[in-house]
């Protein structure tokens, strides 16, 4: 793709939608530009796949404005829609038809050619690596598979923004890892992506721009790394002393490290060097039944922010 | 470095060429065609089913010809002889209601379970909608699906009626219209009643053996609805398939009618209709938007 430029594509201000009395997104503000990988990261409930519908100009905002492709979905649902590539968090693929045919019927959608499509096809099937599977009906498919071919669909016109609502939830690992291949080489092309998750490592792997929501608002805004270096410590050094005892350790070893979050089943000493923090704890003759410094995440983000796990 | 060198880079799994959507999708196509590209959809899966719905198609009216049509027909016949009902042959008399019921039931099999499928089961209503399509095009492209069904079945039905001699091939253009408005007009209630279904708690099974059975039954289907006593005629009144079975009688064989009775007929069709549609089209919008 040629244009690379800073062209805004999505612009939210004051976004807000309610269901009678539940607010499911209360006022945000955030934007995104072309080419970018803008990532919506928070656990279930934030507010995450209704900000999703209400960009992909399917479910109508209750107040705020929102600009998609610079245009206002309210006015311009299926204009807007024409451009955009949707992979909901649940697979819709049709059941029904074959592989091939899924992604037949939905370029038609588009008012795409039969032979525009026919070329296409090919193309995505092997982009999905499911060449070998274009004649088995949908429901055939793995788990992993039929997300590959929910991604593929959501190509066929060619979309200014691909929208992804939790990718690889209920994948295994293996399956996640050729899923993050694919979507990063359609970043690397230059496709506009935005995704959703509540996997830190997702997000980490994909976005190149996040927000954190909770309860329908952001907590905060920017890359990985900014937001681990604004929020966390370097490293993270984790201890166990048994769950009836981390309680109390917690208030022995208070002091060590920057900051401390006491876990049900670990206690996380915030460092900039994990091995030191844990060289004081032994000192002070405590003995961790396991302990492990690792480099923090955006799930020590999401804990600073919020006070809970992302994954309750 | 030259291109190839770079799509060999890149590696074979690579989307080589890309347009971009802003050139090469143009909305107005969809939203102008939408409610075929649909339709076209459901007419493939359809065709997944084609052996089922020729099968049904032509094995019940053969059986339900042979039973009750040359059955009960030469029973009725005898007894009635030249003045059998309104001075035709008894299976003439009956064809007219054997199509629109073959009809209702062809188009309704296309809007209840398809709905179902595309909110509950697949969810692939959702997928249509999040493209250009908008929600009432879904509505109408299932429909259009329906009535091509119906078409079908009806076509079907014919060829076994004039097999039988029951009808002239020259009734059948009369016959079909009769028989696939009818079966619009039930289908779209049907459709409204579907759209508003979270769980398929076996209602159809229900709307089945308490409403078109006896709507089957009580419409004049196999005697003139007078013969019935008056307690029980408000049911063809109220159904229609004996509006629909007046007008295919009319045309067909020419039973006497005023026009003011034709007229009631097809309009109680077309109210139906329309009020069927109109009531399918908010629930659709609706579910799908969340």
């Amino acid at each position: 793709m040629a244009n690379t430029s800073k062209e805004t594509m999505i612009l939210a201000r004051g976004l807000r939608k309610t269901y009678g009395e539940f607010v499911a997104v209360d006022g945000i503000d955030f934007e995104v530009k072309r080419g970018e990988a803008f990532g919506l990261l928070g656990p279930n409930g934030a507010g995450k796949s209704t900000t999703m519908k209400m960009i992909a100009a399917t479910s109508q905002r209750t107040g705020g404005e929102l600009s998609i492709l610079g245009k206002d979905p309210e006015l311009k649902g299926p204009e807007i829609r024409a451009h955009l590539g949707v992979v909901p968090q649940q697979d819709n693929l049709d059941r029904e038809l074959k592989v091939w045919e899924n992604l037949m019927v939905y370029g038609r959608y588009f008012g795409l050619s039969r032979k525009f499509l026919k070329g296409k096809i090919e193309e995505l099937l092997e982009f999905a690596q499911l060449t070998e599977k274009r004649n088995a009906k949908s429901e055939e498919l793995s788990g992993g598979m039929k997300r590959r071919l929910t991604i593929a669909r959501g190509l066929v016109n060619e979309p200014e923004i691909l929208m992804l609502d939790e990718p690889t939830t209920g994948l295994d690992p293996q399956a996640r890892h050729i899923l993050w291949d694919r979507l990063f080489r359609l970043k690397e092309q230059g496709v506009t992506l935005v995704i959703t998750t509540h996997y830190m490592d997702e997000a980490e792997q994909l976005c190149d721009r996040l927000i954190v929501m909770d309860k329908g608002r952001i907590m905060a805004e920017g890359s990985p790394a900014e937001l681990i270096k604004k929020y966390s410590s370097k490293e993270v050094l984790e201890v166990r002393f048994g769950s009836d005892n981390n309680k109390a350790v917690a208030e022995q070893i208070n002091g060590i490290g920057d900051r401390l979050e006491v876990l049900p089943d670990r206690i996380l000493v915030y460092s900039d060097n994990g091995e030191k923090a844990l060289e004081q704890i032994t000192k002070l003759g405590l003995h961790a039944i396991t302990s492990l410094v690792r480099r923090s995440s955006l799930e020590d983000v999401f804990l600073r922010l919020t006070g809970r796990t992302l994954i309750d | 470095m030259g291109e190839t060198k770079v799509q060999e880079q890149l590696g074979a799994a690579d989307v080589r060429t890309w347009i971009g959507a802003a050139t090469l999708v143009d909305p107005a196509v969809p939203m102008r065609r939408g409610s075929l590209m649909i339709a076209e959809t459901r007419i493939r899966g359809m065709l997944k089913w084609w052996r089922s719905v020729l099968a049904f198609g032509l094995g019940n009216p053969v059986l339900y010809l042979m039973s009750v049509g040359i059955g009960i027909g030469s029973l009725v016949n005898k007894h009635m002889g030249a003045n059998g009902l309104d001075h035709v042959p008894y299976l003439t008399f009956l064809a007219p209601a054997l199509l629109v019921t073959a009809a209702i039931q062809g188009a309704m099999d296309e809007v209840t379970f398809p709905t179902l499928q595309g909110f509950n089961w697949d969810r692939s209503f959702y997928s249509m909608n999040a493209t250009a399509i908008s929600p009432r095009q879904i509505v109408n492209g299932v429909m259009l699906a329906a009535l091509a069904r119906c078409i079908v079945q009806v076509a079907l039905y014919e060829a076994a009626l004039i097999a039988f001699g029951a009808i002239s091939i020259s009734s059948v253009p009369a016959l079909t219209i009769g028989a696939i408005f009818a079966g619009f007009s039930f289908a779209s209630v049907m459709f409204a009643l579907s759209a508003r279904i979270k769980d398929d708690d076996g209602v159809f099974a229900i709307v089945g053996r308490f409403i078109i059975t006896p709507m089957f039954m009580f419409s004049g289907t196999y005697y003139p609805l007078a013969s019935l006593p008056i307690y029980l005629q408000w049911i063809g009144w109220i159904s229609p398939v004996w509006h629909a079975t007046q007008i295919g009688r009319a045309l067909s064989y020419g039973m006497p009618i005023s026009p003011e009775m034709f007229l009631l007929h097809i309009g109680f069709l077309s109210v139906l209709a329309v009020v069927g549609m109109s009531l399918t089209y908010p629930p659709f919008k609706k579910r799908l938007a969340n």
